[in-house]
């Protein structure tokens, strides 16, 4: 019943003969528009039966030139858009153009502001993993445990909601500090989500973690061993479940991490199950920070004094920063003038998603739902 | 004390004093036919919306609540819907396939319905094979699936579909196998014969252990027969979209949709009968004042109760547990299920020669 299809093989168009040619090869598109890529990633996937023989991601679908826009924005509007790259991992995001823009100016930033800022960073992770564990797995065709993961992920948004004003894209941080003072139910109400966080752990245990069919699907699935994490420029907990240490925070720590106590969470199976297992893991190192900073938030400015119209002084500025995904990295090439002249992200989510075709390769179709699961994709991210 | 008994005897013999034999038989199949139209529609709109509310409490939120109240003519909405909605059908496909096969998947789904004992006394087929009928005509919904995912000229319906196919034969094994260890027991095909030999107490009570391991290996088994989670393979929705019904829409879709839900009853009406005693009330043993009160529950709710028990059951695998692979899968049946039912089943061969069981 199958027609004529012409698959690009080697660079060079040819037509096969139905889906299936000489070799039992069956070309099958994933995306744009797929329940398990979460956003507009479209992957080219042959295969033999179920096995897979070869995945070409195709990016570009949600490109909106973001690098670009930002030539043509001020110093202090270029934050903004980056909220729309990493929407998961939006406070970090902006930290890191603010730290940048801090670097250039050689501005300090008060005590308060710091701890404000790291506490969003971490209280962002954890919402963060809390999507990404539940919309996992569902791709694993368990759909419960979204709903027990947005449970607790409203409690952050609202968290979020009540002092930045937003949900989703917070917009919170500016160069100098933060945009707004804590609203004063701040502490009361992140002390009441860490209980609520701490009661309801367990049963993402009891409801994924410890079940024999999830551990089936995970163990020994998408391989990656640590040189490769390393060559493919794996950053965040696909690195560390492959052994590789490459926190930031612990490596080059910014703002106030290095007086913090919490471990690198690390796993050296390299496999689904230990990627997840490092998630799981950060999550709780997350709220230990949060616990050590709650009740210890300095008095003072929560914004330094800076100029109206932010100048950064001829030169190259990068920083870098471990956001939910991994190392995200921010490099301005500065003329001297109010806007900059070149602007690179260095997102995680590219990196980690060149290691899919090379950990999927042989495994069943079902396995690349946990691979792909496991990577913690966001296409915004990707493409930028 | 209310019984369908009475019901069907009075209009037999109504229909006996006014009409010739031929036309009263007419006249009975017709009713039959009507009967099981109408209990399939209101039980696709039963079990739909009682899919949708189990899931609902289960994933901490209040399901369909707005059409009607506590929102039961949500489903009669959907399938108004479903029911207006065009029927299209793919440039590339094979039209005559792509529309046959939703049919053959409801005309089995309708099959099944005829050797099932609703109550005492009532029932469409009493015939003498009627375990081996369910089986055998359960085995060709797969062909329906099969045609529906190579006609629809789709590689997610064809993979979707090919999963099904390698799935449904191996699990069939299985599950004949725990039923055959029920007729061992009974010593009869016929379903009316099973429900009585239930008399004084439930296959899966007078058993043993081996009845228990039977009815499990039967339930995982006709999970996965019928296509739900965690066996869910042949839709896998985030894997292959849709699975099979990738390309189906409106009516077509429908009748899978509605299918896929009598199914799911059908065989978990087979599991009530086998192993639970279909309408027999619950007796233990000598406690006469017991069982007299348990007599008083009319049989078709007792048939009914433990059918939407099992039901209840599939539905809670079906929001707890993850998909597994289709590798695993058949691992599954061929490494364990399989060894295991076939050892079951000398067991209980044993037991009955021996007279062990109750």
């Amino acid at each position: 019943m199958y027609t004529e299809t012409q698959v690009i093989r080697n660079n060079t168009k040819v037509t096969v003969d139905g889906a299936l040619d000489g070799t039992g090869e069956m070309v099958i598109n994933v995306g744009p528009q797929h329940p398990a890529t979460h956003g507009v990633l479209h992957l080219v996937i042959t295969l033999n039966g179920e096995t897979i023989q070869k995945i070409e991601p195709h990016l570009g679908y949600i490109h909106r030139s973001i690098e670009k826009m930002s030539e043509s924005l001020s110093y202090r509007q270029f934050i903004y858009v980056t909220s729309r790259m990493d929407y998961l991992s939006s406070h970090i995001n902006n930290h890191a153009c603010a730290m940048t823009v801090e670097k250039g100016l050689q501005l300090e930033v008060p005590p308060r502001a710091q701890v404000i800022r790291v506490l969003m960073d971490e209280l962002t992770r954890v919402a963060s993993h809390e999507l990404w564990w539940g919309a996992m797995a569902m791709d694993l065709g368990a759909f419960t445990p979204f709903f027990y993961a947005f449970r607790e992920r409203e409690a952050i948004s609202d968290i979020m909601e009540e002092t930045c004003g937003a949900r989703l894209t917070m917009n919170y941080m500016v160069p100098g500090g933060v945009m707004a003072d804590l609203h004063p139910n701040f502490q009361r109400r992140v002390k009441d989500f860490i209980k609520l966080f701490k009661a309801k752990i367990h049963e993402y245990d009891e409801l994924v973690t410890g079940n024999i069919i999830f551990q089936n699907r995970m163990k020994g699935v998408g391989v990656l061993s640590a040189e490769d994490a390393v060559s493919f420029g794996c950053t965040g907990p696909v690195a560390r479940a492959s052994g590789v240490k490459s926190d930031i925070r612990k490596l080059y720590p910014y703002e106030i991490y290095d007086k913090l106590e919490f471990d690198e969470v690390t796993e050296t199976a390299g496999d689904s199950f230990a990627r997840y297992m490092v998630r799981m893991g950060e999550m709780h190192q997350s709220i230990r920070i949060i616990e050590q900073l709650i009740d210890n938030i300095p008095e003072g400015d929560f914004q330094a004094k800076t100029k109206a119209v932010l100048k950064l002084p001829k030169g190259e500025f990068y920083t870098r920063v471990e956001t939910a995904r991994g190392e995200l990295g921010v490099y301005i090439v500065s003329e001297g003038g109010t806007t900059p002249y070149r602007i690179k992200y260095r997102s995680p989510g590219f990196s980690n998603l060149s290691a899919l075709d090379h950990m999927a390769r042989g495994s069943k179709l079902g396995d690349l739902m946990a691979t792909m699961g496991t990577l913690d994709l966001v296409i915004p991210d990707i493409d930028r | 004390m209310f019984s369908l008994e009475g019901l069907t005897n009075s209009l037999q013999q109504w229909l006996n004093a006014h009409l010739n034999p031929t036309w009263v038989l007419v006249v009975e199949s017709l009713i039959v036919i009507l009967l099981a139209i109408a209990l399939f529609a209101v039980l696709g709109l039963v079990l739909v919306l009682m899919e949708r509310k189990v899931a609902a409490h289960m994933q901490i939120r209040l399901g369909p609540n707005r059409v009607g109240p506590q929102g039961i003519f949500q489903t009669s909405a959907d399938t108004l819907k479903l029911i207006m909605k065009e029927g299209l059908t793919p440039d590339g496909s094979d039209k005559f396939l792509f529309n046959l096969a939703p049919f053959i998947v409801m005309i089995v789904a309708m099959l099944l319905l005829a050797p099932i004992p609703f109550a005492r006394n009532f029932q469409i087929w009493d015939i003498n094979i009627g375990v081996l009928f369910v089986s055998a005509v359960s085995s060709i919904s797969v062909i329906g699936v099969l045609m529906a995912g190579w006609s629809s000229n789709n590689k997610y319906s064809l993979l979707g579909a090919m999963r099904s196919g390698a799935q449904i034969v191996s699990y069939e094994l299985s599950a004949g196998l725990s039923i055959i260890s029920i007729v061992v027991l009974t010593g009869s095909l016929r379903l009316s014969e099973i429900v009585a030999s239930q008399q004084d107490g439930w296959w899966l009570f007078k058993g043993h252990i081996p009845a228990i391991i039977a009815f499990v290996i039967f339930i995982i088994a006709v999970t996965a027969e019928t296509n739900r989670a965690p066996f869910d393979m042949a839709e896998a929705e985030s894997e292959l979209t849709a699975g099979f019904h990738t390309e189906y829409s409106g009516m077509k879709f429908a009748l899978f949709f509605l299918a896929e839900y009598i199914n799911i009853f059908i065989v978990c009406s087979v599991g009530a009968t086998l192993f639970l005693g279909g309408w027999m009330p619950l007796h233990i043993g000598n406690w006469e004042g017991f069982n007299h009160i348990m007599d008083y529950i009319p049989s078709s709710i007792w048939f009914f109760g433990k059918v939407f028990f099992l039901i209840f059951l599939i539905m809670w695998f079906r929001w707890t547990f993850p998909r597994l692979r289709i590798d695993q899968l058949l691992n599954l049946e061929w490494k364990y299920l399989l060894p295991i039912s076939m050892l079951n089943l000398l067991l209980i061969t044993l037991m009955a020669i021996m007279g062990w069981h109750f």
